[in-house]
């Protein structure tokens, strides 16, 4: 037995306290991959006590059988409310009443400096199973600076600052997990698996929760509020073949609605979109499928005015079209 | 003029400059600092860097008795062969050699030979792990060192309780403890400390995945209360096998596992337990998932005792499980023949590769690195000893001499003969008469006479009915005390077990012969026989007789309260009055009490 100061050894308890604690916020997520280099999971942050799950957007949600679990083994098929391209992040919400779960407070925006130490909590290499609960590993935030990466030859759309950690943060499986100070706040998501564009070296990061909040207390709030559909449909609804775009085979249930290809002199390509574009906005209602978007459409007439924002290159361009000039030029 | 000033200036601003970046820490950091560094130094001196023969690869171990036993990975030993080359921090290379092996466990005793006051790491208990603690790892990653001196990695305790899939079902890593401390390869084998210098795990795996073979902030340690349990059957030389339950289970819901099938041939079975049972509570340890009742059963080897709670009908039930083996033994030895042969690991030690291999890619063939049977060093070879089915058996022979010489010396029991005549009152004070005479048994009691034939096939001769074969277990009893080790038949020593419901250690001797087990029982240390228990099938409750009250009886010290139980009762408690053996024609009185 080594004689320690008192002090270090009451701050010790306190930090498994800390730890454990946080472990009940976080949640198991299981769902579609599997594949060689595409894991089947990845891990989830409770940011209400009725049951909002924050995640990393990704494949592994695109499937019926999603299944969040949490830190004491219960399993749930959860809601998918919405989500923020930019910043790859997905808002779920699992079916739960008359319970207070533990959460992380999005409104008390906790931020740290370079130096600070972090712990970093998820289901990394899905290691934890049932209610087994998940990882920790501890570091220190080597800088705060804008993301830099790549997912294979692409460039990631987000280009906000995030916290550089010296942990290995972003394994397999750990995006969506906590990024988290020694008293157990909220600093960050840890973000999907990126490579350095500079270096080519895997990144270990995470959003700062002040880059995020505002997005998914927007999307909180949206779903809180239930979207009222139009009484009835336009008399002729507007298509994306009026507007002259054709997206990619719709083939699960979230397939993304990048643009496959622009029919020339169409409305579309007067107004500028190309194809790769990713369609996340039509006239401010956001746009999370190819099926979302025929939805959205069924709701305009073929003679309005309508705003489309794509993100291209990380970056959104925000266009106006109409698809009715086509048609009465013929 | 100016210059000089200028000269005579700079001292005092780098003085100065110091001062300001680094004010004097607290005394409290100094001393957490001083404390660190001490315990890391006691922790070097007793880590051990592994090399095999030719120094193409190697590990990492750590040395747990003065006598130089050290624990490390079965992959770090398994290509080495019997002997090895360790490298201690004081700068010093010593011949080693294989004593025994654990492969489902991944685990691997070896001994330094040349010095008895190895350096030694204290043993922690790693069930008060927590998530959160601060751990530091000490081995040889890459093998860097040159003068041995291990590196050290300090970090936390990122998960406990963890449970990663065996390859096959060798190297099953289950209840581990995970870390973020580095694990590189060439720490396998290398210890996992605590904040304090206490020996919590051996670490052994990582998660690397798609990063390439070389950290990533996942490390895997067997945990030392499993190897606790293992050692005495790893100092056996054997080759130990884990255990495994008879029956398997299902989680329906979380908190809800249930037996969804059992061998009716299981001890489980014996002790009551049935298809749709829930199965509470495991080695004390709750189950709520069948990986939880997975993860606690891989820490116990084959043959071991172990609680288990289970409830039907709303009623709960505890009962005492003797766990079988995993494998047949024949078959173990197979697997790791193939292991040897198809490593599912590069040599430890090798450089990291290219991000882009993936841990499942087929390795390098490493049999071209396995040295030719090279002559052993000669303080290897004279403690080793080669025999099927075994990891070193002079280590074997060693302690069944070790048990049975003092056992026969310090009872003077020499030239007991088969000619037993014993008698005794039972516990309702009837009297009891068991004669034996090396080819007859037979007893009398209040309830009428049995007898027993001691040739042909024994597993037969089980009376009297209801004790499981207690005539055949005082006969095997008489052979061995009579015959010695090397006359009995085969004879093995399997390491220590709990017995009773204490949960006591015991060292334990096997017999078999006549187509029957017969185990002996030792109390540690004071080396008196305890316990004898009879197996004439694999799928029948034994003859267990338990000794107490040793007492002198004509020149020998002798047992003279005998309890013997089969199927979970109490078959009868014998005071033992009278005792004559084969060269003593009368009768001779038992110590009065």
């Amino acid at each position: 037995m080594t004689t320690m100061p008192q002090a270090t050894w009451s701050a010790e308890a306190k930090l498994t306290e800390v730890i454990r604690s946080a472990q009940t916020k976080i949640v198991k997520i299981f769902g579609a991959g599997g594949l060689r280099q595409l894991e089947a999971h990845q891990t989830g942050i409770l940011i209400s006590p009725s049951g909002h799950v924050l995640t990393a957007l990704s494949y592994v949600l695109d499937t019926d059988d999603l299944a969040v679990v949490l830190d004491d083994g219960r399993s749930f098929l959860p809601e998918y409310l919405g989500s923020d391209p930019v910043l790859e992040l997905a808002l779920l919400r699992i079916p739960i009443e008359d319970e207070n779960l533990p959460y992380f407070d999005l409104q008390t925006n906790t931020s740290a400096r370079v130096g600070d130490r972090i712990l970093a909590l998820s289901n990394l290499y899905s290691i934890a199973t049932g209610d087994e609960p998940v990882s920790v590993l501890q570091g220190t935030i080597t800088a705060i600076a804008p993301l830099e990466a790549r997912r294979g030859a692409f460039t990631t759309a987000n280009r906000e600052e995030v916290y550089v950690v010296d942990a290995y943060a972003n394994n397999p499986g750990a995006a969506g997990g906590a990024l988290i100070d020694w008293q157990g706040n909220l600093l960050g998501v840890l973000g999907k698996e990126v490579k350095s564009r500079v270096t080519g070296t895997w990144l270990n990061y995470a959003l700062p929760t002040v880059s995020f909040a505002g997005s998914v207390n927007k999307l909180l709030a949206g779903h809180e509020t239930p979207r009222k559909p139009p009484s009835q449909l336009p008399e002729q609804s507007l298509t994306a073949e009026l507007l002259g775009m054709r997206l990619v085979p719709d083939v699960l249930p979230l397939t993304p609605p990048y643009i496959d290809s622009i029919r020339r002199a169409s409305p579309a390509e007067r107004a500028g979109l190309r194809a790769d574009d990713l369609i996340v906005f039509v006239s401010d209602r956001q746009i999370t499928s190819c099926r979302a978007l025929y939805e959205a459409l069924k709701y305009h007439d073929v003679r309005e005015e309508i705003e489309v924002s794509v993100l291209r290159d990380g970056e959104l361009v925000e266009v106006t079209l109409q698809a009715n000039d086509e048609n009465a030029e013929n | 003029m100016k210059f000089l000033a200028l000269l005579l200036c700079l001292p005092f601003l780098v003085l100065q400059t110091i001062v300001s970046a680094a004010p004097t820490p607290p005394p409290e950091v100094l001393a957490a600092e001083e404390a660190r560094v001490a315990v890391i130094e006691r922790a070097s001196a007793a880590s051990v860097s592994i090399l095999e023969a030719s120094g193409q690869s190697g590990g990492s171990g750590v040395l747990i008795t003065p006598d130089g036993f050290a624990l490390t990975n079965f992959h770090v030993v398994a290509p080495c062969g019997v002997a090895m080359k360790c490298g201690l921090n004081d700068g010093q290379l010593y011949d080693a050699v294989i004593v025994g092996v654990d492969p489902v466990g991944d685990v691997a005793l070896i001994q330094l030979l040349g010095r008895n006051d190895f350096p030694v790491a204290q043993l922690g208990d790693s069930d008060l792990v927590q998530v959160g603690d601060w751990v530091f790892t000490a081995g040889n990653p890459f093998l860097l060192a040159d003068d041995f001196s291990p590196s050290i990695s300090y970090g936390m305790i990122s998960g406990v309780h963890r449970y990663q899939y065996p390859a096959g079902t060798l190297l099953e890593y289950a209840d581990c403890l995970q870390t973020d401390a580095a694990v590189n390869p060439g720490n396998s084998g290398g210890a996992l400390f605590d904040a304090e210098g206490q020996l919590i795990g051996i670490n052994g795996r990582c998660s690397f995945e798609k990063r390439g073979r070389v950290n990533v902030g996942v490390g895997y340690a067997i945990s030392i209360n499993q190897i606790k349990r293992f050692v005495s059957h790893l100092k056996s030389g054997r080759i130990v096998d884990h255990a495994s339950l008879g029956f398997t289970v299902t989680t329906e819901e979380i908190g809800r596992v249930v037996v969804d099938d059992i061998l009716d041939t299981s001890d489980a079975y014996r002790r009551g337990l049935r298809y749709d049972d829930q199965i509470l509570r495991f080695a004390g340890r709750e189950i709520r998932t069948a990986n939880a009742l997975k993860t606690a059963l891989g820490t116990y080897p084959r043959d071991w005792t172990v609680p288990l709670a289970y409830r039907r009908d709303g009623k709960t039930y505890s009962i005492r499980l003797r766990l079988p083996g995993l494998h047949d033994p024949a078959q173990l030895v197979d697997m790791i023949q193939q292991q040897a042969e198809e490593p599912s690991e590069p040599p430890e030690g090798s450089p990291p590769q290219p991000e882009n291999e993936q841990e499942d890619q087929p390795l390098p063939d490493i049999r071209d690195l396995i040295p030719e049977t090279a002559e052993l060093p000669s303080a290897v070879q004279s403690r080793y000893e080669e025999v099927r089915g075994y990891a070193n058996y002079w280590y074997n022979r060693q302690r069944q001499e070790q048990l049975w010489q003092s056992y026969i010396s310090k009872n003077a029991l020499n030239q007991m003969g088969t000619n037993w005549l014993i008698a005794g009152s039972l516990a309702d004070d009837e009297q009891f008469e068991i004669r034996l005479d090396g080819e007859l048994g037979e007893i009398r009691m209040p309830m009428g006479q049995s007898g027993a034939v001691f040739s042909g096939d024994l597993e037969t001769q089980l009376s009297p009915p209801g004790s499981g074969g207690l005539l055949l277990a005082l006969h095997l009893w008489q052979r061995i005390i009579d015959r010695g080790l090397s006359k009995f038949g085969e004879v093995y020593y399997l390491g220590q077990l709990p017995e009773g419901p204490e949960g006591e250690l015991l060292d334990c001797m096997v017999g078999i012969y006549g187509g029957v087990e017969i185990r002996f029982l030792f109390l540690p240390e004071v080396g008196d026989l305890v316990g004898i228990e009879l197996f004439s099938a694999d799928d029948m409750d034994p003859c267990a007789i338990r000794f107490a009250n040793f007492q002198e009886i004509s020149g020998r010290r002798l047992p003279t309260r005998w309890q013997v139980r089969h199927q979970e009762k109490t078959f009868a408690e014998m005071q033992i009055e009278t005792w004559q053996d084969g060269d003593n024609s009368s009768t001779k009185s038992g110590a009065t009490n």
